[in-house]
Parts: C-alpha cells; structure tokens; sequence
C-alpha cells in the first residue's frame, strides 16, 4: 500500500511544489531511513500483538511497539514525550496489563479461543479503513516538510515552559482526575471484596481469584494511606 | 522528514488496534488493542506539533501538552478497566466478552442462548464453567 502510494508520489512528486521538488521520496534523509526501518519493526510488533495466540506474549510484543514508539518521538525530536513514553507505557501500563493476565488466570500456552468469530468483518473493516486513511493522508501531506533542525521542538524546556504557562488549568484538571481514577480503582476492589467475603457459596476457583485480588486491593490501599 | 511517514505509520497502528479491538476476545487484549489506538494518537500529535511549531513563529505546543494529557488520561483508564476486568472475572468467572451478553438485546425468545433460562441459572453455569 505505501509502496504503491509512494510510487504515484514519485511520479507526480517533482510538479506539486517546491517542498516535493527540494525533498524527493527518491533521497530520503538518514532521518528518514531510521524512522521507517523503526516504523517498519513498530508496525510488524503492533501486527503480533493483535494476532498472537499467547497472550503474554501479546503483552511483550506490546512493549517492542510501545519502546519503537518511543525511538519515533526521539527522531521527531520530541525527547520529553520519548522518555515520559517510556516511562508511563512500557514502565506501568504494560506491568499493569501482565498484572491482569496473571489474576485473571490467563493460559500460558496457546488459547484457541483468542480470536472471536468476526475476525474475517474486523479484518475488512480494519483494511478498509487503512486504505482509506493512508489514501487520504498521504493525498493531503505529500508536499508537507517537517524542518527538524535547529533547536529541538520537543526539548524538556520548551515543553515544560508551554505546559506551565499556557496549559496549568487543564493541567491541574488531570491531576484531579487521575485522583479521581485512584479512588474509583480502590473503590472497585474495595465492593468486591465485602460481596465475595459475605456468600461462601462461591466455587472455589472463584474464591480463590477473589482473595488473590482483595490481597492486590490491600496493598493498594496500604500505598494509598502511604 | 516529509510528513507523510509518520502520517502514514499512525494510520497503519490505528488500524490495527482497530482490528484488535473487534476481533480479540479476552477483555485485557482488547485493553491493549485501545493503548496501541491512543498510541497512533499520539504520534499524530507529536508529528503535527513539530511541523506546526518549526513551521510557525509564536506557538502554544499544544500537540505535546495534547500528548501528556493522552498519556495521563490513557494510563487513569488502564487502571479502571483492569479494576473493571477483574471485578467481572471474580463475579463470572471469565474475562471472555462474548459470554458476558446480558444487556444484549434479546429480540428471538426461542434461542436458548438470550433468555431461555433465568439470569441466575446462567451465572450459575458460567461460574461452574470456570471452575471445570
């Protein structure tokens, strides 16, 4: 699909503008060349991810296409976001999402059962939606520059000083909201855990899964007393 | 660097957290079929706020304050969606959304699978499922 995209952009590149005419696709920049051979390794891992049959290794690949991610805001000159990426995603979503597949009980080996019914409809759905966005985009941009020299877009500085002087409120409003996503998480294992110690008629591989997560919501209120 | 590439590889990772999202089964796969859709979000923004920012005199960032605010607000909901999963595993037994179809429309009262047998009996069998 790209291949044939960029092919018709080399065919009509050099009449659309004098950004085409400077920066071909023919030469592409070192930038360039790193950003798509990461690109290429980010999109192989986001395709295992969603097609693996062993989901903890669906939450591994999940970490190549977070940390290729990362590598792509670094190129883009966006250290800040490059390093909070790897902080935030491949630090604590992923831990918290391996978390959830070991108190679910999630099978080690292969599940068959991975993949539902309509994955021949999300299949087409998810192939013409492709198509048609990379149709669209590369029509728009095709001609579009991005100067990536002189000082970084993305430096710590430049960042912290827009945030701060030009984003404190809604910067203000996220830190109310991720205490209000503390207290709702805490809330939900706190009910859960007064419904399942009151019926002892559970079967015993939920019960034993409930106390496996009223020990995580313990600790969890423990670090929040902290 | 043209636009285009990281235009392009947005797109690509969108759609393909698409596909996850319809096609997976387990809850916690589709969690991370969202994150990689929030991810191509956020390359978008970065990819835009540098060509904005290079390209005009006076600008705000907003494509990277954009960016941590997606990040803080995606993390608050992997928090509350694994809260949400392993309440529904320990009521249920599953993390599987095909079986969790009680607010599904029922609109064939003859299919065995909607509402042929009360709710409880239906928990009843999932939980001794899980147990099997």
């Amino acid at each position: 699909m790209t291949l044939a995209a960029t092919a018709a952009l080399l065919a009509t590149g050099p009449t659309t503008g004098a950004a085409a005419q400077t920066h071909g696709f023919l030469s592409p920049t070192g930038v360039e060349i790193a950003f798509l051979l990461v690109g290429l390794v980010t999109f192989g891992a986001a395709l295992v991810t969603v097609t693996t049959r062993q989901l903890v290794h669906a939450a591994l690949w999940l970490v190549v296409t977070l940390g290729g991610l990362a590598v792509e805001y670094l190129l883009l000159t966006a250290e800040f976001i490059a390093w909070v990426q790897v902080l935030i995603y491949v630090g604590s979503v992923v831990v918290l999402l391996l978390f959830g597949l070991m108190l679910t009980r999630a099978p080690i080996g292969r599940s068959p059962d991975a993949d539902s019914g309509n994955r021949w409809a999300a299949l087409a759905v998810a192939v013409a939606a492709a198509a048609a966005l990379v149709w669209v985009v590369v029509d728009a941009f095709r001609t579009t520059w991005i100067d990536l020299d002189g000082p970084a877009a993305g430096s710590t500085e430049a960042t912290g000083a827009s945030l701060f002087q030009n984003w404190v409120l809604p910067f203000e409003a996220l830190s109310v909201l991720l205490l209000a996503a503390l207290v709702g998480a805490i809330v939900l294992s706190r009910k859960a855990k007064a419904e399942s110690s009151s019926p002892p008629v559970n079967a015993p591989g939920v019960t034993k899964s409930s106390r496996t997560v009223t020990q995580g919501s313990g600790s969890s209120e423990q670090e929040g007393a902290r | 660097m043209h636009l285009a590439y990281p235009a392009v590889l947005s797109a690509l990772l969108f759609c393909t957290g698409l596909y996850g999202v319809l096609a997976r089964r387990n809850a916690i796969l589709v969690l991370m079929s969202v994150e990689l859709m929030l991810n191509a979000v956020n390359l978008n923004l970065v990819a835009f706020d540098v060509w904005l920012s290079k390209a005009a005199r006076e600008t705000l960032h907003s494509g990277q304050a954009l960016t941590l605010f997606t990040i803080a607000i995606a993390a608050a909901e992997i928090g509350i969606g694994l809260a949400i999963v392993l309440a529904v595993h320990r009521n249920r037994g599953t993390s599987d959304i095909d079986k969790l179809r009680d607010t599904s429309e029922r609109h064939d009262p003859d299919d065995p699978d909607h509402d042929a047998r009360p709710a409880e009996q239906s928990d009843e069998a999932q939980k001794a499922e899980a147990t099997a």
